[in-house]
């Protein structure tokens, strides 16, 4: 694997000889572990090992969980109940199984942020990009279909509210709710597959992370410079390259305690803190929440969804041109996966011969604006469906859209950026060399400009 | 970058409160102190036992407690009560045996490992999970940061709603059903007694439950007061108890975690600074 030049792995015993022979699976994980890795890395670049972690805890909280659950909407609330009160230890394993699904989300946006400031979507890298995004719809599907599994309120109405927006699908959408659902309303049977679904994906996931790690294995890390390790031979890429073990496991096994040290006080201290009051109370098909809120992680999206009404001029002409086959409901939806979408196609948006947003000074303006953007949707997207909030989604949505599809296109074209060092060893020296003396963080590296 | 990064963790961490919007609002909620807040809380177990007996004097008559066991009074960290105390206690409630009579299925007395009989009846909703069913705090701006400093209030909420019975405004009907209450936001509430747009001029609405204590409504053993607030403070207190059991371990646990974590970041910190010291040295001598 990889483009870099470097030293590969050399069986020394003769059990290693044997059996690089017959299974070269030592070696594999020798030239996995010991990938040559930009040595100017920040510390945006531990989110990875952080989301692997968050994968291996949930599945193992999962699968503890799932020895005492019982998938039947009559006893899945007790069931959970039954852990919560006399399954040992089972109060800590559920809460951190909920608690795990936002820091999973918090470290996956942190770490798609990243790729988007540091253009990490821009070529080589756009397989990587794309799987990545896979990985958080498979994500995104997953969580959904867990929050159902406790069969609360908000479990309950929220999977109708969501499920209900593949009922905005022209002509199909009402059979493709009731295939999905497996009935015509949320019941028995949809409970059953999500259950069954919530345990499938992560290991689809799993999967796809280790294909996401072999691209990018591939194509070697991108950096904050952007600008790519020296091939031209061995002496020369290892100026720029630090072998992965033990400089970067270490960096980040640090990052992922500190981390863990804040999750594990949120789960200690506030574990109910990110949920909602109302899934506390069983699932009542009659009983409607005054508000149906979904998890966190979806508000953003939510908020898109819900930004497209009726009376919204682009709404309107769409519905005209349609035929009135896309009415508002239908372009909320295509919205909200529209906006995944756009993100997904960054790679061909992004006209810039610059890689890294450090060195474009108009591109970080709008890149933290989308930041904003996205913290002030997720905002808006626990707000009551009223204005001035409507409106208000409206222009953040706008914005959303504007920056993939407008100003990533322009925006390389017309700004003039400033000029990247030639070499990540340069970069590296600018940064240690200047008499800033040993830093106390390891592997720093950041620009006046930040 | 690190300060950045930081950052964005905690702007994530607040934001996410805004699922807690949705609960409700506009009720008023007194932020009582219990003994179980703060890093260190943890229950009382003389709360929690004068917490039963108002449960079981008034509540229980018309609420149930089904998630909870008989056993559960006896557990560290509860009521504690001793188990002869517990297998008494339990006789009181009679449950419905299917097993009894060949199948036939008959009454018989609760005994320890039996759970609180379900109680069926749509106005009455089960309390083993109210505490954490409802938040006190929404604000500011629905977006839950006071939950943060607070706590999420459903003990407080509790509290507040049994203090919460007053005269009804004089701008509501005389038919409205049940009675005025400051904190319970989900009931009826008259058009009269709101502003033009629709915001409500008084906290609170109509709630079905008449109110319930009304001070020295019971007797306690060990002399605590049984003033009206006191007592409301107390069962709020046993019902968040029935609500999170395992309150006090958790808080150990989240202690135990942490110091861990906390040696092992120190240690991974120098790991990581004596790794990247010679690397760094020879940047700074080559520049």
């Amino acid at each position: 694997m990889g483009g870099i030049p470097h030293d590969h792995y050399e069986p020394k015993s003769n059990f290693e000889k044997g059996m690089q022979k017959r299974l070269p699976i030592i070696g594999l994980l020798y030239d996995t572990l010991m990938i040559p890795t930009p040595k100017n890395l920040n510390w945006m670049w531990i989110w990875g090992i952080v989301l692997t972690f968050c994968l291996a805890m949930q599945i193992i909280t999962g699968i503890v969980l799932v020895m005492h659950y019982v998938p039947n909407e009559d006893m899945a609330f007790a069931s959970v109940e039954h852990i919560m009160r006399n399954v040992n230890g089972g109060h800590m394993i559920r809460y951190f199984h909920m608690n795990g699904a936002s820091l999973f989300f918090i470290a996956v946006y942190l770490h798609i942020f990243r790729g988007l400031y540091y253009g990490s979507y821009k070529a080589p890298r756009e397989v990587t990009w794309i799987i990545g995004m896979l990985i958080y719809l498979l994500m995104m599907g997953t969580a959904f279909m867990g929050y159902v599994l406790p069969w609360g309120q908000m479990s309950f109405h929220g999977t109708a509210v969501i499920t209900g927006l593949f009922g905005a699908i022209p002509f199909i959408g009402e059979a493709l709710q009731t295939w999905l659902l497996g009935a015509s309303a949320v019941g028995n049977p949809a409970l059953n597959r999500f259950f069954s679904l919530h345990y499938l994906l992560p290991f689809v996931i799993a999967g796809l992370v280790i294909v996401h790690i072999w691209a990018f294995h591939t194509t070697g890390n991108n950096n904050p410079t952007g600008v790519e390790v020296r091939r031209t031979s061995k002496a020369e890429a290892q100026k720029d390259t630090l072998p992965f073990w033990p400089y970067f496991v270490i960096k980040d096994l640090f990052a992922l305690a500190l981390i863990l040290l804040v999750f594990v006080a949120v789960v200690g201290f506030m574990p109910n803190y990110l949920g909602h009051p109302d899934n506390y109370i069983k699932a009542n098909p009659l009983a409607t929440p005054a508000h149906i809120v979904p998890e966190w992680y979806f508000l953003p999206f939510y908020a898109i969804l819900r930004a497209f009404t009726a009376d919204v001029w682009i709404v309107q002409i769409v519905n005209f041109l349609s035929a009135g086959i896309i009415d508002a409901k239908f372009f909320g939806v295509l919205a909200m996966f529209g906006a995944i979408a756009v993100m997904a196609i960054a790679p061909w948006l992004d006209t810039s011969s610059v890689r890294s947003g450090r060195y474009r000074p108009q591109f970080k303006i709008a890149f933290w604006l989308l930041v904003a953007d996205f913290v002030f949707l997720t905002w808006l997207g626990a707000m009551p469906a009223e204005e001035p909030y409507a409106s208000l989604s409206l222009v953040a949505s706008a914005y959303w859209f504007g920056y993939f599809l407008v100003i990533l296109p322009v925006l390389g074209i017309t700004e003039k950026p400033t000029t990247p060092p030639t070499t990540i060893e340069e970069d590296f020296k600018a940064h240690y060399g200047k008499g800033s003396g040993p830093s106390s963080s390891g592997g720093e590296v950041a620009t006046p400009a930040e | 970058m690190l300060k950045q990064s930081l950052t964005g963790l905690v702007t994530a961490l607040t934001l996410t409160a805004g699922g807690a919007y949705a609960a409700g609002g506009g009720g008023k909620v007194t932020d009582y102190d219990f003994s179980f807040e703060g890093l260190t809380g943890s229950y009382d177990q003389m709360q929690l036992q004068r917490g039963l007996q108002v449960y079981t004097e008034i509540c229980s008559a018309c609420h149930g407690l089904k998630y909870v066991s008989f056993r559960n009074l006896a557990d560290e960290g509860g009521p504690q009560l001793p188990a002869d105390q517990v297998r008494a206690y339990a006789k009181n409630y009679e449950l419905w045996d299917q097993a009894l009579l060949d199948g036939e299925g008959d009454f018989r007395p609760a005994a320890w490992a039996d759970q609180f009989p379900e109680v069926t009846s749509a106005a009455a909703p089960d309390l083993s999970l109210m505490a954490k069913a409802r938040a006190g705090f929404h604000g500011p701006y629905g977006l839950g940061i006071n939950q943060f400093f607070q706590g999420m209030g459903g003990a407080e909420y509790i509290a507040s709603l049994l203090m919460g019975y007053e005269d009804p405004p004089s701008c509501a009907p005389e038919e409205m059903d049940g009675s005025y209450n400051t904190a319970f936001t989900a009931g009826g509430y008259p058009a009269e007694c709101k502003y033009e747009d629709g915001t409500h001029k008084y906290p609170g609405s109509w709630i079905g439950m008449s109110q319930p204590l009304w001070g020295d409504d019971v007797e306690y053993e060990d002399g605590a007061s049984t003033d009206q607030e006191a007592v409301a403070q107390d069962v709020a207190a046993f019902l968040m108890w029935t609500a999170e059991p395992k309150l006090n371990d958790r808080k150990r646990a989240g202690f135990v975690g942490m110091a861990i974590l906390a040696l092992l970041a120190v240690l991974l910190y120098f790991t990581n600074k004596s790794l990247w010291a010679p690397i760094k040295r020879r940047a700074k001598e080559e520049a």
